[in-house]
């Protein structure tokens, strides 16, 4: 390609915002009507949000935003301006595995993987805020992540496991969980 | 990744600033507070609005006010999940937080806002698809095309309300407050909707909601039961919002029977409320009131599942709705209650110790 | 095998444990790169125009204004790839970009590559394309009836895609031994696999000329085949590489257009090509679980003793031929694997429609005639007045026999399994006995372990492994197969840990990468962990052997005294006497040279010889009883699914909680066809599909899913890597008939078809109470002329496994 003598005249079309995201401060700019999944995938190389419709149908682009689950897929990446965002890559403190992860990797509760960052985050404000929840409170909490692989099961035993384990009980999986009944 | 179309987004300081903004942005603005309902629409190109203006930053908007004797005033900015929530409305309004709990999903009602479910456009599956999908339609007459394709003959559009909050909030009586640059009214919940798909709403562009007033709870009881496909995600395809007050002798003095999800606004069962008002609830009359409930129920293909079926389930619902608030036992439990979820449930407390 | 799998091994110290998968730990922590993470410098993107219309020429095709875009960098049409392509050697009926004609709503036309995903979007407005239409069919009989306009050139004739007609010995015969006969009319509606990942492709084109494709695919093998074909590439300068699969179900198993797509861009742009696929897109890739038409004639005894059976299948195509010649023969070749059936007529036909290509999901054209096979059998049961538990353990295929139509069944544990959920479900105090609105219902099936024959023809391993040992007392396992969830990477570690006495996390798994590892076919037919498991054996044997010459010459203890465990080999009669694993490596290297082995694995001939006996046979099957409880609202005709017990004969767990993994998610899926699944369009509005999206198209949340009690049966079949059998499919075959034999039991109507949506079951119980038939389901077979049956007699009538010139007994 020849090099051009013409000078680039354009305005730059990008929005710059400051928030946290797992805790840090964090500056990003990207075109104004990208979306919060758009903006952690595409400008902040957080790729373990991910996405199954782009509608707010499926619940693998949940994360949290002050604490809250939210759709990423819904929320407009510039309204996040001084929020506090939390992605999957945010969930483990330091090297140490979240409860939830820990029994999500124990059960298996993580088959294809791939709703299973929207299912850690909802269910670690499930915990936040119940928690010793019944199966009942964690299939309600759970209700809007889809999961195509688990039926769903290993998911509940996981959530169940994490929560007794959080609430310093040295819990372990039931033998029918793992190897069935007799 | 479907993606948002370009547009600009404005983040007004005030409610007066936001009214100034639309006003200012004319045919091409929108507001625009969860973003569970415009986002989609616009990725599938079904609403382009050039501006957008947000609310979420608007505090005014996510208050509660007011005692329930004198009647309530909830910001439309709240998130279904706050109404749901809040144990003020719980326990004065159970019906209101109730219908909040059943939209959507725990993630969506956390964005959601009430007042934003209020103002739901109306659905259809013809209507709810990517540009591309209705292109190999030619298009419907509610976003660039001329027929609708549910009743092609129909020079109206048939898309359908479904809110879960809307049939309650005409079934009580509350009303709404729209405030525009030219002033502010108070709107009767019952007058906001039109009978229309495509002009469904009857509010102007540059009227933001900004309150929602629930009435005195003066004696009246009300409860809605929604009918869908699966405990979480899905519209109702039909929803049975009814309010009663009984007098001492439980004879029924007044009522409110509202049907959501079968037409283009709230419908009223009229003929189903003149079974019973004057009357005590009983198996009698509450088979009365749910027979008159079968004719004005129309509902078309456009959503889920079979039409007839769905006009049949308006019968049971309504008899559901009556036998809940008459204290007469249900033949079988509440789909959408916890009580409906399997009896036989053993092992579901945990496995763990 | 001959015993070099390893069954016979009794001291397990890894295989049967619940290890954590290989990719837990980054699968839970965002870590896992699916196709869609990846990102190269200078990366263009994609985006597809699709056909509009449902059927139909294209009159013009003016992509000028799109090219002059700023920002789009170029618009591929139909014939810059002119070679045509399928999953299959018999049906390549396709194309990347429609030529001249469309075939379906959403059959790609252009594409558009442009430095990001909005200017690609932009530029499908600019793209200008006229149509032709052309008649559009939208169902199986409209295919039968309109022989004109052809959706192919190719087939049979008309629309028909593929007829099919075998006869395991004479019905005739065998229905005029029956004391009774009755045909059943069923239907199973298509269904399409809702993997949340959505598919995506990277493509890099190199200036040695050599393309690098990473994709989400199961059958990279196959794709590469694919690829070199239609980009006219030698096949060595082709790689793919399958990112993890974020689900597949069998809808990553065929070649796809984009992959081809981006690939061919890669190499006109010279610039990386990325494509990510919008969830309507995915809908129209589909290749899931065809609709089909059944009808099932079997004769029987009194005492339940099936003397012949006349199945028939109508499968709907969609619009290309994907996998569907094998999907047509699976409707019918696997029922002979659970109950004995003394002669077997199948006839099928798949034809074409203007929708959506099917092609195979989770089971593979067998759920389908398992759910007629089922329900029928609950209905003779009833007629019979027998228990249709005892009724089938009764009849069950005995164990090393064969099937009428020659498939070679090994062990078999339906027996155990159906005692399982009978006794776990408290059945004989319930069936029959629990209150209106409540019931049980039972059902079970069979399924293979890995397909027998490869899907081209050729005699090498199906699957193979290269393993290498390495100074640091690790290993690294090579295999070509396809991680989609199912934890093949695993299996592979746990194997080779089982075998070396390491522990798996000191193995590093490399597989799906057709440039670094060896073939393995793919990640279908639930043939992966048999397969890959089998080469992995003997790859680790092989390096064990090296090891224990090397350790014995050092220690001067015999080679058989020898045993690996615990990161040591040591002397069995003296414990303390021994290297630990690292020396040992080191030792055989030093004897040795580098060290690395090779495995590979072929299944043993298919006894049958005739004419399309290579689908069916399998080294293995496995067997799965299931019942189901329901409770039917009699008003409103919705039924809700409490609980499901399933037990399942899975030969040897190589991890249990894999293993339950795999049926949970087995019930689940089953769960959602017998319920709410459908992939259907409106045959009356263009043939659109009726809703391309997650929240339109219903698959169960976590409110719907039921309790499930799971059964284990282990019962070491010597063909299985230490034993094992299939866990990723065959579960889910028994859940529907358990759930409509169930809702016979609750509210006396029967659904002969699924989803089992409400009003069905409404119309059937209003019908029932108006003293009609308390039924819902098809009333009406299509007809369509068959060739004549390949005749092949059956092995208890002293047949050879070939065909033979018909003999009719019977004048």
């Amino acid at each position: 390609m020849k090099p051009t003598k013409k000078r680039d005249n354009r305005k730059p079309a990008k929005v710059q915002i400051c928030l946290r995201v797992n805790g840090e401060p964090v500056e990003v700019a990207f075109a104004p009507h990208k979306t919060l999944l758009e903006v952690l995938r595409e400008d902040l190389a957080l790729t373990g949000t991910k996405h199954g419709c782009e509608l707010g149908e499926c619940g693998c682009c949940a994360v949290l935003v002050d604490g809250r689950p939210v759709l990423s897929c819904l929320a407009l990446g510039v309204a996040l301006e001084g929020h506090e965002v939390t992605t999957v890559e945010g969930m483990a403190e330091g090297a140490k595995l979240h409860p939830l992860q820990e029994a999500f990797a124990e059960l298996g509760a993580a088959q294809c993987g791939y709703c299973t960052p929207g299912f850690l985050l909802t269910a670690k404000v499930l915990l936040e805020e119940t928690p010793q929840p019944s199966r009942e409170q964690i299939k309600k909490a759970l209700a809007g992540n889809i999961c195509r692989c688990t039926g769903y099961i290993k998911i509940f035993e996981a959530v169940e496991l994490a929560a007794a384990r959080m609430a310093g009980k040295p819990a372990e999986p039931s033998k029918e969980s793992i190897y069935g009944w007799r | 990744m479907l993606r948002l179309p370009k547009f600009r987004y404005l983040q007004p300081k005030s409610v007066a600033e936001a009214v100034r903004m639309v006003s200012d942005g004319g045919p091409d603005a929108l507001f625009v507070a969860g973003g569970t309902d415009l986002y989609p629409n616009m990725k599938r190109r079904q609403q382009v609005p050039k501006v957008v203006i947000g609310l979420a930053q608007l505090k005014q908007l996510r208050t509660t006010k007011g005692k329930p004797a004198q009647g309530m005033v909830l910001g439309a900015g709240l998130t279904l999940t706050e109404v749901a929530e809040d144990r003020r409305i719980q326990h004065a309004y159970p019906v209101v937080s109730k219908a909040a709990e059943l939209i959507s999903t725990p993630l969506l009602r956390n964005m959601g806002s009430i007042g934003g479910n209020l103002l739901l456009d109306t659905r259809c599956n013809y209507y709810d698809q990517n540009y591309e999908w209705r292109k190999g339609i030619n298009f419907c007459m509610k976003k660039d095309g001329q027929i609708c394709w549910v009743a092609p003959s129909s020079p109206r559009c048939w898309a359908v309300q479904s809110s879960d909050s809307a049939p309650v909030m005409v079934a009580i009586g509350a009303q709404v407050k729209l405030i525009s640059s030219s002033g502010e009214r108070l709107l009767p919940v019952a007058e906001l909707y039109n009978d229309d798909g495509i002009h469904h709403l009857n509010k102007r562009p540059d009227e933001l909601l900004t309150e929602i007033h629930l009435p005195p709870t003066n004696g009246w009881r009300a409860t809605y039961w929604k009918l869908r496909r699966r405990g979480s995600f899905d519209f109702p395809v039909l929803g049975v919002a009814t309010c009663l007050r009984l007098t001492g002798d439980g004879t029924v003095e007044h009522a409110k029977i509202v049907l959501g999800g079968i037409g283009s606004c709230p419908i009223e069962a009229t003929l189903s409320e003149k079974a019973i008002i004057g009357k005590r609830l009983t198996e009698e009359t509450v088979h009365d009131a749910a027979e008159a409930a079968y004719s004005p129920v129309k509902p078309l293909d456009n959503t889920d599942f079979a039409t007839y079926w769905r006009k049949h389930m308006a019968r049971y619902y309504v008899a559901c709705t009556l036998r809940e608030l008459g204290g007469l036992p249900q033949g079988l439990p509440h789909p959408e209650t916890e009580n409906s979820v399997p009896a036989l449930r053993v092992f579901s407390s945990g496995p763990f110790s | 095998m001959g015993g070099a799998n390893g069954a016979e091994r009794k001291d397990l110290r890894v295989i049967g444990k619940p290890h954590r998968k290989v990719d837990a730990a980054s699968k839970v922590t965002g870590q896992t790169k699916y196709a869609d993470d990846l990102v190269l410098p200078r990366m263009l993107y994609t985006k597809i125009l699709r056909s509009t219309v449902p059927h139909g020429r294209i009159l013009k095709l003016d992509t000028s204004k799109a090219e002059s875009h700023p920002g789009v960098k170029l618009v591929l049409l139909g014939k810059d790839l002119p070679i045509p392509y399928g999953a299959l050697p018999v049906s390549e009926d396709e194309h990347p970009l429609a030529i001249g004609k469309v075939r379906m709503m959403g059959d790609p036309v252009a594409a558009v590559a442009a430095v990001d995903e909005d200017v690609a979007t932009e530029a499908l407005d600019l793209i200008d394309v006229e149509y032709e239409l052309l008649p559009a069919i939208s169902s199986i009989q409209a295919a039968l009836d309109t022989p004109e306009p052809r959706i192919h050139e190719y087939g049979e004739y008309g629309n028909i895609h593929r007829r099919q007609a075998y006869e395991f010995g004479d019905v005739e015969v065998g229905f005029a031994e029956a004391d009774f006969i009755r045909e059943d009319v069923t239907f199973y509606e298509g269904s399409t696999h809702l993997a949340l990942e959505q598919h995506a492709s990277v493509a890099q084109f190199g200036h040695d000329g050599k393309l690098t494709l990473w994709t989400c695919t199961q059958d990279p093998h196959y794709l590469h085949r694919s690829l070199a074909k239609v980009l006219g590439l030698p096949q060595n300068h082709v790689r793919v590489i399958a990112t993890t699969n974020g689900g597949g179900f069998g809808g990553k198993c065929d070649p796809f257009a984009h992959e081809i797509i981006v690939s061919k861009l890669a190499m006109m742009t010279g610039r990386p090509v990325k494509i990510c696929l919008t969830r309507e897109e995915v809908f129209y890739c589909h290749r899931g679980r065809h609709p089909v038409l059944m009808s099932t004639k079997t004769g029987f005894k009194k005492d339940g003793t099936i003397t012949a059976m006349h199945h028939r299948t109508f499968l709907d195509g969609g619009a290309y031929g994907g996998h569907g010649v094998a999907s047509t023969f699976y409707t019918g070749v696997l029922q002979p694997t659970t109950y004995k059936i003394k002669r077997y007529k199948f006839e099928a036909v798949r034809v074409f429609t203007n929708k959506a290509p099917c092609g195979p999901k989770r089971g593979h054209g067998t759920p389908q005639p398992r759910f007629a096979q089922e329900i029928q059998m609950d209905k003779i049961a009833e007629q019979l007045g027998l228990d249709p538990a005892e009724m089938r353990k009764k009849h069950l295929i005995p164990p090393n026999s064969l099937t009428v139509n020659w498939l070679r069944v090994g062990t078999m544990g339906l027996g155990k399994c159906i005692d399982k959920v009978v006794e776990g479900s408290n059945w004989k105090e319930r069936f029959r006995k629990l209150p209106y609105g409540k019931g049980i219902g039972l059902a079970c099936s069979g399924y293979m372990t890995g397909a027998g024959t490869p899907i081209y023809w050729n005699s090498m391993p199906h699957s193979g492994v290269q393993l290498k040992l390495d100074r640091s007392g690790g290993a690294t396992v090579f295999c070509g197969s396809a991680e989609i969830g199912q934890g093949s990477d695993s299996i592979l570690a746990y194997i080779v840990a089982e075998v070396l006495g390491i522990d798996p996390f000191d193995i590093r798994v490399v597989t799906a990468d057709t440039d670094l590892t060896p073939v393995d076919l793919g990640s279908y037919s639930s043939r992966v962990t048999l397969m890959t498991g089998n080469a992995a054996i003997q790859a680790a044997e092989r390096a064990k052997g090296m090891l224990i010459q090397a350790v014995s010459a050092k220690l001067e203890v015999p080679a058989d005294r020898l045993v690996f465990a615990d990161r040591r080999v040591f002397d069995s009669e003296n414990p303390e006497k021994g290297v630990t694993f690292v020396e040992a490596v080191w030792l055989a290297e030093a004897k040795f040279g580098t060290l690395g082995t090779v495995g590979s694995y072929k299944p043993a001939p298919a006894p049958g010889k005739f004419k399309g006996s290579g689908v069916g046979p399998s080294p293995a099957y496995s067997y799965t009883a299931a019942v189901a409880e329901v409770e039917v609202n009699p008003e409103t005709g919705i039924v809700v699914v409490p609980r499901v017990w399933i037990a399942h004969d899975i030969g040897q767990c190589i991890n249990p909680v894999l293993v339950m993994g795999q049926i949970e998610g087995s019930v689940y899926m089953g769960l959602g066809e017998a319920l709410m699944e459908e992939m259907t369009y409106r045959g009356n509005r263009n043939v659109v599909h009726k809703f391309p999206s997650f929240l339109e198209y219903k698959s169960p949340t976590t409110m719907e899913m039921c309790d499930v009690i799971t059964y284990l049966i282990e019962d070491q079949d010597s063909n299985g890597p230490f034993g094992a059998k299939e866990a990723g499919q065959g579960p889910q075959l028994p859940v529907a008939p358990a759930i409509a034999n169930a809702i016979y039991d609750a509210v006396g109507v029967r659904i002969d078809e699924v989803p089992i949506t409400p009003d069905k079951v409404l119309k059937a119980i209003r019908a029932k109470a108006k003293g009609q038939e308390g039924r819902y389901g098809p009333t009406v077979f299509p007809r369509c002329d068959m060739p004549a049956s390949i005749f092949v007699p059956t092995p208890e009538e002293g047949g050879d496994g070939k065909a033979v010139e018909r003999q009719p007994v019977l004048a």
